[in-house]
């Protein structure tokens, strides 16, 4: 944080940068069209790598509640609170591909198909901890409430996936390649490709908020120290 | 019986506790004087382990109070602001209550006992929700010393007591500390404060400034020198 | 051994509290029978739609009246400082959630002992059933569990009871997926073997977030 320059972070972001373009050029270029559905299908490749992203980011941020909880250091928080925001991002790219796919698909924006169902119930869960956050006062209180719910709250997500998933089957079975969507290896790449890319786009926006978070404690520190009062 | 060394506690980035040292030992009466926002009511929270300190050690009867928990906690009688008692049930419920979360439920006399003591034996049937503010608060220290605790932490005892009241509770006190336990009591009034207690300690910006034996301290001088201080 | 007999004693003293006051469980019930009246007006519950549509509108109103009594039950402990008077005694932090629970479990469970005669009698659906009973009772205790847990993080927010269900009823939802599925399934005359994949995803609910739950609930506590 001494110098001006981030250099792991610029690192980050250069590589997530051309693993995106890499990315967005094989889902266009590199990818068949797929038999069925058509070039709609292309989204897919987004859909499943925002919602991997987003799963993943609150998977970061239960880690980050129980090492707050154990060992009660503000970065296990800051951790948690980055992630579950740039993860929100990812969820909601993931709903909204869905719809936009579903349209095409099943000529409906919304359909309750697992998948989509349990990205919006975790997209209102970490909504409902942000606002968890924005209600309490005290700092170390606000850490400790949060840490708490994040952990609750992800180890609900097997039980809702099960739940959901015995609910209600219409999707495509994307890894088995079963019915709905002819898979080839081609795709298979496309895939592994786009997770990558968004995977590390998820770390580069994270190391981005956690320095942003990082600044914002400074700043409230010199003002503390000043005198001033906000 | 109690040990503060090097206290800090910090709420974010604001310190309440700003390294305090402090020791009160067994049969010694202390009474805790400062301004609104000084940190008496933060550092009494503390040492009844209901805030955990940012840095600094803290020993109650030689137990450390991060660490024992239970063991702590069974020594500490404290005294809120608020009356921790439950407005929905009887006086007596309320101790019987309280008798069984510490381990002392057998002890019915002493129930009995405490409620003459504080005079509150005629209404030991009725709803705490019908008492008022001086009898919750006799009920409270009641409550407070109901499991013979070894420290006795009390913030603000004197609220709301009438000169009655306040004067048995200062017998009560007196009589505590005769019997062995350690007393610390917070209070914004300075009469008061220079009135009961053994020492006198001023706390101000989250410090000790000030820590004198109460014959050493003289009455007339102390307004100025609190204002003083604390400024 | 104490913990039981503290956890008991926490319990006893909501029941004596709430045997006084009876202001909780009569809150509960009278939502209860108002959202069965609304639900009612908006499905026209009759016949084979009120058999279809009865886990449903059974389990909404058991959850929603549950958050009532649930933030009922912490805002006790927080009005006059009771839940400090609690941390100061000599128990372990985990005697005071099941303390609490329990207490929160016994109330939601007397409301559910009246609407489920009520509600099966107003609709004409066979909920009086073993099998019903038992789920109902499985997913109340998952519910109850998280539920007290939401609960003393809510009570100490700016927003206080507002924020409940929002925090709760999303962690809810596999419990109340699964207990609607079953009780569906019962309803309509399936045995328990065949919803048997419903009450062991109820179980593992119950287990898992009663066992999280109480390992959180001290950090939630302290200050």
């Amino acid at each position: 944080m001494k110098s001006r320059w981030d250099g792991v972070g610029i690192v980050l972001a250069a590589l997530s940068g051309v693993a995106v373009l890499a990315g967005l050029g094989m889902v266009f270029f590199y990818a068949p069209r797929e038999a069925t559905m058509g070039d709609v299908q292309r989204i897919f490749y987004f859909h499943v790598s925002s919602a991997w992203v987003g799963f993943f980011a609150f998977f970061v941020t239960f880690l980050g509640g129980i090492g707050y909880l154990v060992q009660g250091q503000r970065r296990w928080d800051i951790l948690s609170l980055s992630s579950v925001e740039v993860g929100l991002t990812f969820i909601t790219m993931a709903v909204v591909t869905g719809s936009l796919w579903a349209r095409p698909a099943w000529g409906t924006y919304w359909t309750w198909e697992p998948r989509l169902t349990i990205s919006a119930v975790q997209l209102l869960i970490y909504v409902a901890y942000g606002m968890l956050r924005t209600a309490v006062e005290s700092p170390e209180r606000k850490a400790r409430f949060a840490a708490a719910y994040g952990i609750v709250a992800f180890v609900t997500v097997p039980l809702s996936w099960f739940a959901i998933r015995w609910w209600r089957t219409i999707h495509p079975d994307v890894l088995t390649g079963g019915e709905g969507m002819a898979f080839t290896p081609r795709m298979g790449h496309t895939l592994m490709v786009s997770l990558a890319a968004f995977t590390l786009l998820y770390f580069t926006l994270l190391r981005q908020r956690i320095c942003l978070e990082r600044v914002v404690g400074r700043l409230l520190h010199l003002r503390l120290r000043l005198g001033s009062r906000r | 019986m109690i040990q503060i060394r090097g206290m800090v506690k910090s709420f974010g980035p604001r310190a309440a506790l700003d390294g305090v040292d402090l020791s009160v030992g067994a049969g010694e009466f202390v009474t805790l004087v400062g301004p609104n926002g000084a940190g008496k009511t933060t550092l009494l929270r503390v040492l009844a382990t209901l805030a955990r300190p940012t840095s600094g050690t803290i020993h109650i009867a030689g137990l450390d109070s991060v660490r024992a928990g239970s063991e702590v906690r069974r020594r500490i009688g404290f005294l809120s602001h608020r009356t921790l008692l439950y407005e929905d049930l009887t006086a007596e419920q309320n101790l019987r209550f309280f008798a069984r979360i510490y381990d002392v439920a057998g002890d019915v006399e002493r129930i009995h006992g405490l409620l003459e003591r504080v005079g509150l034996a005629a209404r030991r049937n009725d709803m705490v929700r019908t008492f008022s503010r001086g009898m919750q608060q006799r009920l409270s220290v009641a409550r407070a010393v109901l499991h013979r605790p070894s420290v006795l932490l009390m913030d603000e005892p004197y609220t709301g007591l009438d000169p009655q009241a306040a004067q048995s509770l200062t017998d009560l006190l007196t009589e505590l500390a005769g019997d062995g336990c350690a007393i610390l009591l917070t209070t914004h009034d300075l009469v008061r404060g220079l009135q009961v207690g053994r020492r006198v300690v001023l706390l101000a910006q989250g410090r000790v400034v000030h820590d004198a034996l109460r014959t050493d301290v003289d009455p007339a001088a102390f307004p100025d020198l609190y204002l003083r201080l604390t400024a | 051994m104490g913990f039981v007999r503290k956890v008991w004693a926490i319990v006893a003293k909501d029941v004596a509290a709430e045997l006084h006051t009876r202001e909780m469980v009569s809150a509960m019930l009278v939502f209860s029978v108002l959202a069965l009246m609304i639900f009612s007006f908006a499905l026209d519950l009759r016949g084979t739609v009120a058999r279809a549509a009865a886990p449903g509108v059974l389990w909404a109103t058991v959850a929603f009246a549950g958050t009532l009594g649930l933030s009922r039950s912490m805002a006790r402990e927080q009005q006059t400082g009771c839940i400090d008077g609690l941390l100061l005694a000599p128990m372990d932090r985990s005697a005071i959630f099941f303390g609490k629970a329990l207490g929160n479990l016994i109330f939601m469970g007397v409301v559910e002992i009246v609407l489920l005669p009520l509600f099966s009698a107003l609709f004409d659906v066979p909920l009086l059933r073993p099998g019903v009973v038992l789920v109902t009772a499985l997913g109340t205790v998952g519910y109850a569990a998280v539920g007290t847990l939401l609960a003393a993080i809510a009570i100490n927010t700016r927003a206080r009871e507002v924020m409940l269900p929002i925090l709760l009823l999303p962690l809810a939802i596999p419990a109340l997926v699964a207990a609607v599925q079953a009780t569906g399934g019962l309803v309509e005359g399936a045995t328990m073997s065949e919803v048997s994949g419903w009450t062991r995803l109820l179980v593992a609910y119950d287990l898992i977030i009663v066992a999280v739950s109480m390992l959180t609930f001290g950090y939630v506590l302290e200050e």
